[in-house]
């Protein structure tokens, strides 16, 4: 029976993993490409029903020999990963067919790079999580690169697969070293043989710990090893920008979380120092070369490494409190950066790319809601009260405050000051200036649930953030 | 904790009067005739200062305790409560504010054409949380209104403003911004060190060490001095006035930055009183220099509303003076006076409005000779002016009078500066007069003098400039146990009369 108790806890991916392959198989079948899409929500909301009836039943715990846990933990991230997987689902139909991409190859590798950072959130065995990772990340290369015939698009697959393949090496390089010093791979048996050899100490174990934060940092995209993200960003069709810049990085928060928590637990103050300049130099990087972009996608690139660098606050002060926080901080960046994205792919039309910050000259003129909602959002992600983003950057300061990093935080809510200046530019050319022609916003239907499920969570977290606080705590400590 | 529950009215009003302009915004968007729209809005802040008006009937006088009350369990995760109440000084803010925003509403009648709902639901947006701020007493809630009144602001002077608005909206944004965010820091920090608590209230009766103190007083100070805005923080100010349309700077004179010193009044003197005596003398030297600073670049200004815009450094440098001179007199002084501004400014960037639209130009040079081509508007503009000065019997007097009284206890160097400050302000106010009314006449200039709508817009300011002078208890009666209770508590937390005691044996003994 144990091998029953296994599938039925990873029941929720492997109905993914059908629906993945259904995907490709309907392609061929029907012509309507809605029906691939809708499909593929189907899919989603199934295995996301499947994943909540579970956690109702009261089945926790690990499984498959201690390789993949059903936690709390992992169930959070993974309403992350549903819920920015619907969204870009849901912003993706009409950009496809401007953009003339087959439907089935792309939802399905939409599904299967979830697939993979649930199995990340999930595993709690080293290869397990590499498995999860290079599963996500071999889907993602090729979703960024999904349009074929544009060059930016290529040069963008291109580039991540190879900065990509490099982060995975410097994993792997963890990896073994963490091997050969415990001869396990699983995270509890790696910590407890750590604590008991009392190899906290040892330089291999710090090496190990360095790689290991290499690696996650290019996943998500900490200065210096952002260099990719920008290019990447601003190359990918928007939709999948849209994803990468919410799913893949929670997926990374969720495997650094778990790793540096529970295998690196006793080295905290050790990893606390070396993060703590990361999470500095990568607000600061990404809020001051935003401030100089003139590409929307690629500004809204700077700003997630920004936002990267508050979500690891969470991380450096290394208290089970602050990785609530991160969490609810990515769920929060998730939310309102999905949003923001809709509006980028809202304008864009057949043979007008409408990235371009001069591309929002006067849109408040001709589409005052659009106009509206974009401001929400780009105030969202300023931080300013009573939207969500302000919450998810108090609970990140209250937490580092609480632990002592007062001077952390100043630093970085004088850059959130910085970075107000370039999410006010895109306010200002909607509001304050004349429109250089025409714009029509290619609307849809589904665009326009997604926006409007993104406002209403922007202020329902904004004025009432009990609820998401409530279930981020009651996730992580169970 | 003395925050027994006091509503003497057994409905939420204050939460009413604070949201009714909300859901008054929300209304607005399904009405899409834009003379429609402009009554709604008309109504709605008429409704709110109707609504506030069972507050006068009720209010009780004899306490300084936190009247009208209502509390309600909000964030418990944080023990962050919405929690709102009223004394004898936001009471007179919140008058203020609902009245200046009627009229915000009328002045815009004829001057906004384009985008009016747009307009009319960022004003209504910005009155709750303009009302908010004076009635919040959780900081989470107070700092919420603080923030959220920055974006209906910024989407007021950069759409509807002048020439330079977006400069001076990113600037007015930024500005406030990076003040407020330090105030953040610095709320989250006196959380820590407050019990885990964000009523002000409770905060406000602890007792913090010093050096906490000083750090948060500056935190707050960050935000405070950028919107009163004190000398050097001041800069944004004369940009965003000049540049905001007519009724964003009425708000912005009215009752915008009278929440920095509201700020001080609130927060840095009841919670950090050791820090406040510590840094009160170089506060009163930034007043100092405000106050004559200001005046004295008010002579070479060339705009109208520009120099209006340097009064009002001039003038809140006053205010500062007097809050921190920290007796009765100078703190009382000090929120009459912002009152006063308030009252004279508006009115003053009111009539300025409307002569701007009529001749289109703000540049001085271009009038002359104005009282015989205007004379009804001549003769109120001069009542305002007055008012301005602080000549016996306006408001402004009474204001400056007791400021002046206040600073001369405090210390007598300071007085003597602040009269000079009046002197310089008679200077060039009375020019500014002489330039646009009186010499240089031009033949053939015809502009229609002002209308009844006009007349009505000015007529409540008219009232209450000579009311409050000729009858100041009617307001100094409201505020006058808070005052005592704020100032007894200060004296008995640092336990001195004088609070320059340590500096002027130290610093100014010679002086």
């Amino acid at each position: 029976m144990p091998h029953l108790r296994s599938m039925i806890l990873i029941s929720p991916e492997i109905l993914l993993v059908l629906t993945a392959l259904s995907l490709l198989l309907l392609d061929f079948l029907v012509k309507r490409k809605g029906v691939v899409a809708a499909t593929a929500v189907f899919g989603l909301l199934f295995s996301s029903f499947v994943n909540y009836w579970l956690i109702r039943s009261g089945l926790t715990g690990g499984t498959i020999q201690g390789m993949f846990a059903f936690d709390g933990y992992a169930n959070f991230f993974k309403l992350i990963f549903y819920a920015t997987l619907l969204l870009t689902i849901l912003l993706s139909v009409k950009y496809l067919v401007i953009e003339k991409v087959s439907a089935g190859e792309y939802y399905s590798l939409l599904v299967f790079s979830t697939i993979g950072m649930m199995i990340m959130a999930s595993a709690t065995d080293l290869i397990v999580l590499y498995l999860g990772l290079e599963l996500m990340a071999l889907s993602t290369y090729i979703l960024a690169g999904i349009v074929r015939g544009d060059r930016r698009s290529n040069e963008a697959a291109l580039k991540y697969l190879f900065l990509g393949a490099f982060s995975s090496a410097f994993l792997l390089y963890g990896i073994t070293l963490a091997y050969g010093l415990t001869g396990s791979t699983n995270l509890r048996e790696i910590a407890s043989a750590l604590h008991s050899l009392k190899l906290a100490e040892s330089p291999i174990t710090m090496l190990s710990l360095i790689f290991f934060i290499t690696a996650f940092g290019f996943k998500v995209a900490l200065a210096p090893f952002h260099m990719w993200a920008p290019d990447v960003y601003e190359g990918a069709p928007t939709p999948v920008t849209a994803f990468m810049s919410a799913g893949p990085k929670a997926a990374g928060f969720a495997v650094m979380g778990r790793v540096l928590f529970d295998v690196f637990g006793d080295l905290q103050m050790q990893w606390s120092i070396i993060l703590e300049p990361l999470a500095i130099l990568t607000i600061a990087v990404g809020s001051i070369i935003a401030l100089s972009q003139t590409n929307i996608k690629r500004m809204l690139a700077y700003s997630s490494i920004a936002h990267a660098g508050y979500a690891l606050i969470g991380i450096v002060i290394g208290t089970p409190e602050g990785f609530v926080s991160t969490m609810n901080y990515l769920m929060i960046y998730m939310i309102m950066n999905m949003g923001a994205f809709a509006i980028v792919i809202m304008l864009k039309r057949k043979g007008f790319s409408g990235e371009n910050l001069e591309d929002y000259a006067g849109l408040a003129k001709s589409h005052p809601a659009a106009s509206a909602l974009m401001l929400v959002f780009m105030f969202s992600l300023t931080g300013i009260p009573p939207t969500a983003g302000f919450i998810g950057k108090f609970y990140i300061f209250m937490e580092a405050v609480y632990a002592g990093h007062t001077y952390l935080v100043i630093i970085a809510a004088l850059f959130s000051a910085v970075s107000a200046f370039f999410y006010l530019r895109v306010v200002m050319y909607m509001y304050m200036k004349e429109p250089a022609g025409d714009i029509a916003l290619s609307t849809s239907r589904t665009v326009g649930i997604a926006l409007a499920f993104a406002v209403i969570m922007v202020f329902v977290i904004g004025v009432f953030p009990s609820l998401l606080l409530n279930f981020a705590r009651s996730s992580f400590f169970g | 904790m003395e925050s027994t529950t006091l509503n003497q009215i057994d409905y939420p009003i204050l939460s009413i009067i604070v949201f009714m302009p909300l859901a008054g915004a929300l209304l607005l968007l399904f009405i899409k005739n834009a003379s429609a729209v402009r009554w709604a809005s008309l109504f709605v802040t008429c409704a709110g200062l109707v609504a506030a008006l069972p507050i006068i009937a009720s209010f009780d006088k004899t306490t300084h305790l936190m009247q009208f009350q209502e509390a309600y369990e909000w964030i418990p995760v944080w023990g962050i409560n919405y929690f709102v109440g009223i004394d004898g000084i936001s009471v007179l803010f919140i008058f203020l504010t609902l009245l200046l925003s009627i009229l915000s509403v009328l002045v815009s009648w004829k001057s906004v054409e384009t985008k009016v709902k747009e307009f009319h639901i960022a004003l209504l947006v910005m009155e709750t949380a303009i009302l908010g701020v004076f009635v919040s007493l959780d900081f989470f809630l107070f700092y919420i209104f603080w923030e959220a009144m920055l974006v209906p602001m910024f989407i007021l002077i950069g759409v509807w403003g002048g020439k330079d608005r977006v400069y001076a909206a990113v600037k007015f944004f930024l500005y406030t911004f990076a003040g407020s965010v330090l105030m953040l820091v610095g709320i989250i920090v006196l959380y820590f060190n407050g019990s885990a608590t964000l009523d002000i209230l409770a905060l406000s009766s602890m007792k913090y060490p010093f050096t906490l103190q000083c750090w948060l007083f500056l935190a707050f100070f960050a935000a405070f001095a950028v919107k009163v805005p004190m000398f050097p923080f001041h800069t944004w100010l004369p940009d965003a006035h000049t540049e905001a349309p007519t009724a964003g700077s009425v708000i912005l004179a009215g009752v915008l930055i009278k929440m920095g010193a509201y700020g001080f009044l609130r927060f840095s003197i009841p919670m950090f009183p050791d820090a406040v005596k510590f840094f009160a003398l170089p506060i009163f030297i930034l007043s100092a220099v405000a106050i004559i600073y200001g005046a004295l670049v008010c002579f070479a200004q060339k705009d109208l509303k520009r120099l209006i815009a340097y009064s009002s450094v001039s003038h809140m440098g006053f205010v500062t003076l007097g809050i921190f001179a920290l007796n009765t007199q100078g703190v009382e002084g000090g929120i009459l006076q912002m009152l006063n501004h308030g009252i004279i400014t508006g009115a003053l960037f009111l009539m300025i409005g409307m002569i701007y639209e009529r001749t289109h130009t703000r540049a001085i040079s271009d009038y002359g000779g104005f009282a015989r081509i205007v004379p009804w508007y001549a003769g109120i503009f001069i009542i305002f002016l007055f008012a301005s000065i602080g000549l016996p019997g306006t408001n402004g007097f009474i204001g400056e009078f007791l400021i002046i009284l206040g600073a001369f206890s405090a210390h007598k160097l300071f007085g003597v500066l602040a009269a000079t400050g009046i002197i310089l302000g008679a200077g060039y106010m009375l020019w500014l007069y002489q330039r646009v009314f009186f010499e240089g006449y031009k033949e053939g200039l015809s502009v229609p003098d002002i209308n009844l709508r006009e007349v009505v817009i000015l007529l409540p300011l008219i009232i209450l400039v000579f009311l409050i002078g000729f009858y100041p208890d009617a307001l100094l009666d409201f505020m006058h146990p808070s005052v005592e209770h704020l100032i007894g508590e200060f004296r008995a937390d640092t336990n001195g009369d004088n609070i320059f005691s340590q500096y002027i044996s130290l610093y100014l003994g010679g002086l």
